[in-house]
């Protein structure tokens, strides 16, 4: 079958190949590969003490605990969340669902910038929704975590949906009639089908957030060691003109988000088989 | 079967179905209830709160206020700029969408894998990131800063640099939502229309085109709405030049720094919108797609 397919292509008479090829491979070179090698090259350029000295500075230390830890919060918060409005959006019938449906896509579609100024004004201290809290929400990690959770929202609800709408009722009226209740059915047949989905939109959202800079940085407040995220020191050192410096922590960045799709691919790989074993 | 019978199971049966249904294959109506006011709260307080923000803050000092802050020359050079970003950008990635889709969906090739990755990369890549590659490459002290100073062409800190650095943030949307789409559709319907003595160019046009329309139409008003509200790669390469290299979210940015918060939110209602239009749009490119 494979062999037949592949021997059918190689005589393929849809014309075009080295055309689109060609205008793709250049597109990619000038957009993307030559630049990003820059990273690479420039970090070659450094010193390995220079190097190490940059990237374990005790402030952007601090800002990969911060990245970390507050992309992570807003994830988790979004994999909850985000499942139970995918639940009850494909489930449940009540006005305004359309809207609502709707109204998930809106961090894909408003700028990242307006929904930084948004969700400051909102979640400051004198604020609508800030008044209401004796701690501070804006100008700390939490408000940090508020604009992750904005801006990783529709991915988790947009993966979870498709496969809660393809589950088919025969698995749950199977589990219901041999006795189970509704959370039996639930932890024993529905989720393990979510689990996928749900890893998936938690991924995106995290990848997402780790590289996240125009939502965070009008409500995080930008302090040192506090609020300062790691796309921001790279906005600092720039600003300082030394691109030397934000070359070798964008190099951390980067190592770290393709680790960490690495990591995923492995986790996914590893959920699917165990689920598909059955 | 004899009637009685039939009628004797009808009953049991109508009840075993009800039965089912509120205890053991859907959840109770207390539960039901709590998940919908759980869902619709989250999102009042993460979506619709902030955009009900939006509009109040911008309308707070009336509407002639409100004319003035987007009428002003810079904000008017930043809705300038933007859309001509827009202009260039989203159609340079939509060709390049519609090519490297093509040559993904439709041939058998070494090191497509690798080649589907680079079209994802951008996504693992931070918007700042993506700034600060093209000053490293094109800068003051970048690889070809002295020949770019010696011959006199700006790209960084001018409109070059930033539809550059907009470009590498969004032209996987295209391409990201017609691959799948053409993988699914294969290639019968291109080789009969070949074989039929079409040229490729009028295949595409008569066959594939209007196969993909909705799937492109979709991935270009992503990309649009990307285009338009970039801001961290933006943000590093314009260099904030007022009246030349804002961009709208770069403006809104400066006002908002400048506690100019009636105009900020002003323009920033303007992207708002943008945004709720972009949303109609894609669910009526939804609806029609599943009409197909």
């Amino acid at each position: 079958m494979e062999l037949t397919l592949k021997k059918r292509n190689k005589k393929t008479i849809i014309p075009g190949f080295s055309l689109t090829l060609g205008y793709t491979m250049l597109y990619l070179s000038i957009i993307v590969i030559l630049p990003l090698s820059m990273i690479f090259f420039n970090t070659f350029s450094m010193s390995w003490s220079e190097f190490y000295e940059t990237i374990s500075h005790p402030r952007a230390v601090a800002s990969y605990k911060l990245t970390l830890g507050t992309s992570l919060g807003a994830g988790l918060i979004n994999v909850v969340f985000g499942t139970i409005i995918a639940w009850v959006l494909i489930r449940y019938e009540f006005p305004g669902k359309k809207i609502v449906d709707g109204l998930v896509d809106l961090p894909f579609a408003l700028p990242t910038a307006v929904a930084g100024i948004a969700l400051a004004t909102l979640y400051s201290p004198n604020g609508w929704v800030g008044q209401f809290f004796d701690f501070k929400i804006a100008y700390s990690p939490l408000g940090i975590i508020i604009a992750l959770t904005f801006i990783g929202l529709p991915f988790v609800v947009r993966t979870v949906q498709p496969v809660l709408q393809n589950l088919s009722s025969e698995v749950e009226e199977a589990s219901a009639s041999l006795g189970a209740n509704r959370i039996q059915t639930f932890t024993k047949v529905i989720f393990p089908e979510l689990l996928p989905a749900m890893i998936t939109g938690f991924s995106l959202a995290f990848a997402r957030s780790l590289g996240e800079y125009g939502s965070i940085v009008f409500i995080a407040g930008n302090i040192p060691m506090k609020t300062e995220i790691t796309p921001l020191i790279i906005m600092t050192k720039l600003e300082q003109y030394d691109y030397v410096g934000a070359t070798a922590i964008a190099t951390v960045m980067l190592i770290g988000s393709f680790l960490f799709l690495f990591i995923i691919n492995i986790i996914q790989w590893v959920t699917n088989r165990k689920f598909n074993q059955h | 079967m004899t009637k009685p019978i039939e009628v004797k199971q009808d009953a049991p049966i109508v009840i075993n179905r009800t039965a089912t249904k509120s205890y053991a294959l859907q959840e109770s109506a207390i539960v039901k209830w709590s998940l919908i006011t759980i869902s619709l709260l989250f999102l009042a307080l993460f979506l619709i709160l902030p955009l009900i923000t939006i509009f109040v803050t911008a309308l707070e000092k009336g509407w002639d206020t409100y004319v003035a802050s987007i009428t002003h020359p810079d904000a008017l050079a930043a809705i300038k700029l933007t859309l001509t970003v827009v202009l260039i950008v989203v159609p340079l990635n939509t060709i390049f969408g519609v090519a490297a889709a093509w040559v993904i969906t439709k041939f058998n090739f070494k090191g497509k894998n690798l080649l589907i990755t680079l079209i994802d990369l951008p996504f693992a890549v931070s918007p700042v990131i993506a700034g600060l590659i093209f000053i490293l490459l094109f800068g003051a002290q970048g690889l070809f800063g002295d020949w770019l100073f010696a011959n006199d062409i700006k790209i960084v800190f001018a409109l070059p640099g930033i539809l550059l650095a907009t470009i590498f943030v969004t032209f996987p949307f295209v391409a990201r939502e017609l691959i799948p789409l053409m993988q699914m559709q294969g290639v019968t319907e291109e080789e009969a229309s070949i074989s039929l003595g079409a040229s490729g160019f009028k295949t595409f046009w008569l066959v594939t085109l209007p196969n993909i329309k909705w799937g492109l139409l979709y991935g270009i008003i992503l990309c649009n709405a990307r285009t338009i509200g970039e801001f961290g790669a933006v943000s590093v390469v314009s260099g904030h030049i007022r009246g030349l290299t804002n961009t709208m979210p770069l403006h809104i940015e400066i006002l908002y720094n400048e506690y100019q918060f009636t105009a900020a939110f002003a323009v920033a209602s303007l992207m708002s919108i943008l945004a709720i239009i972009t949303i109609i749009i894609k669910n009526i490119i939804e609806w029609k797609a599943k009409e197909v």
